[in-house]
């Protein structure tokens, strides 16, 4: 028999998450097709999905703010090796999308365009499911594609690339 | 937050999974290439002492190690503690001990499960000794796990 040269070393973690206030509050407004942050009271940034606390600023946040399911792509990954319990077929993309009105960039699968053509800057629009499959996840949103609008320039997406 | 009633909390069941294979090299290669055989191995350093499982490399010194030596596969329980509710990802799904193991002719220990059948059958200097999986696959688990040496 051939020497081992190699081992499965599977990483499992289950648990069960629960949703703390702001984010409770996200995911009842995303059953309703509403993507809802929360604004820092002191830098007046706005996170989607909503945050109990800035990351910045160690406060709590306040406001609740309505933003766009329209944003732009401010970093990505074209994914071409397979994963066992990934079901998309590579390539595919993977990509930080900073929704407008919000401050914070998100990942999320870029779909219905290809993955050559993605790039930092690109305009894309949430595809969401029919309204009758909507419940209180970020599943609602299928991918997002590109919307058509004018890219942003690199220079102003600042801090994000 | 403020006086709004609670709503209903939201939960999920949230499974993180990678599944990795990982390449061995030669010493840990060798060493589950040996316990394929039921044989148990480690790996001696300039001191004379033996480390298992072995390593490629002096954990101290960083000198390179390639003298491959024969242990146990009888050996000793130099510390333990009881699970009293195993997990499903444990190896047994009784009671047992996770339990350091000194081997016979070893100087380092290898972590591994003791099943004893009650934690009153567990002590540290305990001799132990390995029970071999069925079908061994060249991996830790063909060991399933030690058991008191005295055990029939």
């Amino acid at each position: 028999m051939k020497p081992v040269t190699s081992i499965e070393t599977p990483t499992r973690l289950e648990y069960e998450f629960t949703a703390s206030g702001a984010q409770a509050e996200f995911l009842e407004n995303i059953a309703r097709g509403r993507l809802v942050g929360k604004r820092c009271p002191r830098c007046e940034k706005v996170y989607v999905p909503a945050r109990g606390n800035c990351p910045r600023c160690g406060i709590a946040t306040s406001d609740s703010v309505d933003v766009s399911d329209h944003g732009t792509v401010t970093t990505f990954c074209i994914v071409r090796v397979p994963s066992q319990n990934i079901e998309l077929d590579p390539p595919y993309c993977a990509a930080n999308v900073l929704l407008d009105g919000s401050d914070m960039p998100f990942i999320t699968l870029l779909g219905e365009c290809e993955v050559e053509d993605v790039r930092i800057g690109m305009r894309v629009e949430a595809v969401w499911k029919p309204k009758q499959e909507w419940g209180p996840t970020f599943e609602n949103i299928r991918h997002f594609r590109p919307s058509g609008e004018p890219d942003v320039p690199v220079e102003k997406l600042g801090a994000w690339v | 937050m403020s006086d709004a009633a609670p709503g209903p909390a939201f939960s999920a069941h949230h499974v993180v999974e990678y599944t990795y294979r990982r390449s061995v090299g030669p010493v840990l290669g060798r060493f589950f290439t040996e316990l394929r055989e039921r044989r148990i191995v480690g790996i001696r350093r300039a001191d004379g002492t033996v480390l298992v499982p072995p390593a490629e490399y002096d954990p101290d010194s960083g000198e390179a190690l390639d003298e491959i030596v024969s242990v146990g596969p009888t050996g000793v329980v130099a510390s333990w503690a009881w699970v009293r509710q195993p997990s499903a990802k444990h190896p047994l799904e009784r009671p047992f001990a996770w339990a350091l193991i000194r081997l016979d002719g070893a100087d380092s220990s290898l972590l591994h499960a003791v099943d004893a059948g009650h934690e009153s059958a567990m002590s540290t200097g305990m001799r132990v000794r390995p029970r071999w999986r069925e079908a061994t696959r060249g991996e830790i688990h063909d060991i399933e796990c030690f058991e008191p040496e005295g055990a029939s």
